[in-house]
């Protein structure tokens, strides 16, 4: 958490496509083609390794930091590599749903940077205070210039809670208040906030920002996980479970937004639509949503938060961010959608939840945007053109219920892209996706910060 | 590394399995070396044996689908469509092939093994009892 009790948080997501076809592969028993399949797809870039003595500055370790880190110690020989983050705590933030369905203890998503880091990376403990892409230069925390000739910035989100008034991210577990997205203690408070909700039954409040988000199916996947738990308690008819979009649809890809509004109409989950948070009373336990009709207030016996979200604040305020159009406001970097390139700075790529593009903050993005920008990096470094290109692939494990879930993947243009298409059909709710959810995930977004998969 | 590579598969295993995966694959490998070893001595399948030991690896097969089941943190009635009754077999027929292969050697060596008609003597097991 940073100094104005934001979160500081890299992409969960833990993953393009160019060819449609090369991700056409048959299922391949075992968990590793499970694993795969759930951060998959392709575009694949060279693997030639490249020689240079350049000075390359990783801003950022989390999943796109480490990620590129890893990449960038295996495709480029004797270049200094610098990575600077103060974080010593790694978080798998695809775990915090688990935790908060009371399947996991806090400690799943936790694990140490140190583990990750490659050798010979040169890693600066602190925090990254400024860019400045006009003198090459990122100014850390501590007062450290480090110059450099290339910056990966994956620095990632700050989860704004202050932006909700009267929120509170220390009563969270207390009031009936959750907030999954807050940390690995934070999804713990929110299970046992929830269960005990589930013991009681009551008004249950679930909503979302209108900022960009990162996994903007965890909100939709924890009201269906609520649902179940009190489905599972006996308690279901004495809830009522409501979802407050923040727009007119329930996810960006409108096929899967009317495929979980009919899954809401079956479970019977209401849906309100265009209400944002604005203030939340913990003690009364009443939330105002803004909506186009004025303010509207909900009571709630059990509301999971989700905060809105902005681009780290180093780079929020810094010339590498949108200075018009839509990802001007809350700061993310303007980048080339297709090569994370960015856009006035081209020694510069932005990777992860920190980039200006339309979708794609989740692990699975990480997984073939880092590839596609070290391809892009290594090409310069050898006086060559890089053709990789990253289009928009991502994909969410959406739970519907404990033991099942939904495996949606889907591109920049709202296509679904199924990795397995005949096999494990997007919108089918399937054991066989909670089973890559519980168990491959994990390890193959491990893997994939160790730049194995 | 973008491709469903065997490195990338091994890779996945490993952080999946941890050590597991290298005591299964052992336990993997010396079944079927015992096994092969087996019918090459006896220059046949004993099919009264077999029977016995596909017979027992119902278990293995279910074992399986019990361990699946805990490490999924979700049960069977969770299927939801053919895909996953397919994976349900598969995972059932891969506990309970491994098993017969284990069985069915592990039984036919059982003889030949040092200590085992005094193991079988203390059980009260009949001696010189041939899988």
């Amino acid at each position: 958490m940073d100094q104005s009790g934001r979160l500081r948080a890299e992409p969960p997501q833990a993953p393009d496509q160019l060819a449609i076809a090369s991700r056409r592969r048959f299922l391949t028993l075992g968990a590793a083609g499970l694993a795969s399949a759930a951060l998959p797809a392709a575009c694949a870039p060279r693997s030639d390794r490249v020689r240079s003595r350049a000075h390359i500055v990783i801003a950022g370790a989390g999943a796109a930091g480490l990620t590129a880190a890893s990449y960038l110690a295996r495709r480029v020989e004797g270049a200094q590599i610098t990575i600077i983050d103060p974080r010593v705590r790694h978080l798998y933030q695809p775990g915090f749903t688990l935790i908060a369905a009371g399947l996991q203890p806090a400690r799943y998503a936790v694990s140490r940077t140190g583990e990750y880091l490659p050798r010979g990376v040169n890693w600066i403990e602190a925090g990254v205070a400024e860019f400045d892409p006009d003198a090459n230069t990122v100014v850390t925390t501590d007062g450290q210039r480090i110059a450099y000739d290339y910056l990966m910035a994956a620095v990632g989100i700050d989860l704004d809670y202050d932006a909700i008034e009267g929120m509170d991210v220390d009563r969270i577990g207390r009031n009936g208040l959750g907030s999954v997205y807050h940390s690995p203690e934070g999804a713990l408070a929110t299970w046992q906030a929830m269960s005990r909700f589930a013991d009681t039954g009551g008004d249950a409040l679930f909503q979302r920002p209108a900022t960009e988000m990162k996994c903007a199916g965890a909100p939709l996947k924890y009201t269906f996980i609520t649902d179940d738990v009190l489905r599972r308690r006996g308690n279901r008819g004495r809830a009522r479970l409501t979802y407050a979009a923040h727009n007119n649809a329930l996810f960006s890809v409108p096929i899967v937004s009317e495929k979980v509004r009919m899954l809401y109409q079956d479970r019977g989950v209401d849906t309100v639509y265009s209400h944002v948070l604005k203030s939340i009373d913990i003690g009364a336990r009443r939330a105002v949503f803004d909506t186009p009709a004025g303010e509207t207030e909900l009571g709630y016996d059990f509301i999971n938060v989700v905060p809105p979200m902005r681009a780290a604040a180093a780079l929020r305020n810094s010339p590498l961010a949108w200075t018009t159009g839509p990802w001007a406001v809350d700061g993310w970097a303007e980048v080339d959608r297709h090569t994370m390139r960015h856009a006035r700075y081209p020694n510069v790529f932005v990777v992860g939840d920190a980039a200006g593009v339309p979708k794609g903050k989740t692990a699975a993005s990480v997984k073939w945007q880092v590839p596609v920008a070290v391809d892009h990096l290594a090409a310069d470094l050898a006086g060559s053109e890089s053709e990789s290109r990253f289009d928009g692939y991502t994909s969410c494990p959406l739970i519907t219920r404990l033991g099942r879930a939904m495996l949606v993947e889907f591109d920049y243009q709202d296509n679904l892209v199924p990795s397995f298409p005949g096999v494990i059909a997007p919108l089918e709710e399937l054991w066989i996706s909670w089973v890559m959810k519980t168990i491959a995930l994990k390890p193959t977004y491990v893997s994939m910060l160790r730049g194995e998969a | 590394m973008q491709e469903l590579d065997p490195g990338v598969m091994l890779a996945v295993l490993l952080e999946m399995m941890g050590v597991w995966f290298w005591l299964l694959g052992l336990l993997a490998l010396g079944g079927l070396t015992a096994f092969g070893a087996l019918v090459a001595r006896e220059r046949a399948l004993s099919s009264a044996r077999l029977v016995r030991a596909q017979a027992w690896a119902l278990l293995a097969g279910a074992a399986a689908l019990v361990l699946m089941a805990h490490v999924t943190k979700s049960g069977f009635t969770d299927a939801g469509g053919p895909i996953d009754w397919l994976l349900i077999v598969a995972i059932f027929a891969g506990g309970w092939a491994g098993g017969t292969i284990l069985i069915y050697a592990l039984s036919g060596w059982w003889p030949h093994l040092p200590g085992s008609a005094a193991l079988q003597a203390r059980l009260g097991l009949k001696s010189g009892t041939r899988a």
